[in-house]
């Protein structure tokens, strides 16, 4: 029953989030603060994970490709599959429900816990259209972050295979070979899901909280835990239904 | 003013409000007053309008709750003004955005025209030194002090003070108590006070509802309170040593 009721107050946030919208000058400032602490100083930490993972996949692949009969193309065509397909979009969402997740919890909690939330309402101010909506615009622009992330992987697999001996020319003709761009139609479809997600499950998690400073550690956690199950479930379901 | 009409409020079948009927007036310190879980708190919420009570009704200068739909009362919140018991100031913005924030958000006028409205208002709270500060750079009686200025910057009918001076210094929380209760006469406010500070009720009580679990035990001014007999306002306001040595030189 305490499920059924989180997810029916979980929609209800989502509705009221577009309800009695601020006025545009604050929405927009709101939404640039936003676009400016979940996506672009999450870039970096994106690339620099994004490159060493690539990276690991390419050595990965290549130590499983020990046969001659086996061409060198196929190192490039692997990391490229398992970047587009799973690496960037799922694996990576995975990781900003840490980082960005966490972030939009424990600010959201805390403003609960200093009664922020309180004197946001007592003014008439629609909370949840002030604090959840400009986070739900803002990931909107979170395709950038995979795009980032699915290009410096594929760059750490080219490098990583070039320290290792394998021509280049090889893996650049295996990242083209058999491309097929439903592929990355699909990665982007999961991509705008998991970005919904990653704005409004720790977003949820936030708001209702109760308690003091310790529940706003402990609803953190909880939220990356659910947003990483949630990812998980609808990363499964999509696949299922595209690519089965 | 404000009328309470009969109010119950009840959570979990607990009965946290029980038949609570007062007025509060316009251009008067109003204080709520009474021990921890006394329900206070979820009166002044009551009164806010962030809890509906079960049975009752609450008459805002004419206008009853009972006859508000949503879009009622987001307007009457803007008229209403809340000190929080921890100042609940946006940590993110110095104190001059602030005060800005609601007249931002709820005005149509332009940046000079505000700014220069959360100017005055900084200033008669007496933190124009503090303006570009934030609120984690200043001390816990400036901050209340930045939270009346957001309180009054938008001219409000109503003001409520949730333990306005708790976790202050005795001489800042006579400050704090004596400028709200300026502000209440020169807006000529209503101003609710929920508070369990007898300095409070002695410095500016001019009508003082004491509530024991949820109900209404006595109602009366900072000058009778300190002469009733009823028992459990004696023990209540003759709760410290010092006091109790006062009362008997009274």
């Amino acid at each position: 029953m305490l499920y059924i009721d989180d997810i029916g107050r979980y929609f209800l946030m989502i509705k009221m989030s577009f309800f009695k919208p601020s006025k545009w000058k604050i929405q927009r400032k709101l939404i640039f603060k936003e676009i400016n602490d979940l996506i672009i100083e999450s870039i970096p930490i994106v690339a620099i994970l994004s490159f060493f993972i690539g990276g690991v996949v390419a050595i990965q692949t290549a130590l499983n490709l020990s046969s001659p009969f086996l061409s060198k193309s196929l190192i490039g065509f692997a990391t490229r599959q398992s970047v587009i397909l799973e690496f960037a979009p799922t694996f990576m969402s995975i990781i900003m429900a840490g980082k960005v997740g966490s972030y939009i919890t424990s600010s959201i909690g805390t403003m609960r816990v200093t009664e922020q939330i309180d004197a946001l309402e007592v003014m008439g101010i629609n909370p949840l259209n002030y604090l959840v909506f400009p986070k739900i615009i803002a990931l909107l622009f979170y395709p950038f972050v995979i795009t980032v992330a699915m290009f410096v992987a594929i760059f750490g697999g080219f490098i990583a295979m070039t320290f290792a001996g394998v021509p280049s020319e090889a893996f650049i003709s295996g990242i083209q070979m058999d491309f097929d761009p439903f592929h990355v139609s699909y990665a982007y479809l999961k991509t705008i899901l998991f970005a919904f997600i990653l704005a409004t499950v720790p977003s949820y998690h936030g708001f209702y909280m109760k308690g003091g400073a310790l529940e706003v550690g402990k609803a953190s956690t909880l939220s990356f835990v659910w947003t990483s199950i949630i990812i998980i479930i609808v990363n499964f379901i999509i696949t299922q239904l595209l690519l089965s | 003013m404000i009328e309470v009409k009969n109010i119950k409020k009840s959570f979990d079948g607990i009965k946290i409000l029980q038949d609570i009927s007062t007025t509060f007036e316009k251009g008067k310190t109003n204080l709520i007053i009474g021990q921890s879980g006394s329900g206070k708190t979820v009166l002044l919420k009551c009164l806010l309008g962030l809890h509906q009570p079960d049975s009752g009704e609450i008459v805002y200068d004419g206008v009853s709750n009972l006859n508000m739909n949503e879009s009622d009362k987001t307007l009457l919140r803007r008229e209403m003004g809340m000190v929080f018991q921890g100042s609940a100031l946006f940590d993110s913005m110095s104190v001059l955005e602030n005060v800005m924030f609601p007249l931002n958000m709820l005005t149509n006028k332009n940046e000079e025209e505000i700014r220069e409205k959360a100017k005055s208002v900084i200033e008669r709270v007496e933190l124009d030194n503090a303006i570009n500060k934030l609120p984690s750079e200043i001390s816990g009686g400036m901050q209340k002090r930045v939270a009346i200025a957001r309180a009054i910057v938008m001219n409000p009918k109503y003001l409520f003070c949730d333990e306005p001076n708790s976790g202050l210094d005795p001489k800042t929380a006579i400050v704090i108590d004596k400028l709200i209760h300026e502000i209440t006469k020169e807006y000529n406010i209503t101003t609710i006070i929920n508070s369990h500070d007898m300095n409070s009720v002695i410095e500016i009580g001019e009508k003082i509802i004491f509530l024991v679990t949820g109900e209404k035990n006595w109602e009366g001014t900072n000058k009778e309170i300190l002469k009733t007999n009823i028992e459990s306002v004696k023990n209540f306001v003759y709760s410290s040593e010092l006091l109790k040595k006062v009362k008997k030189h009274l």
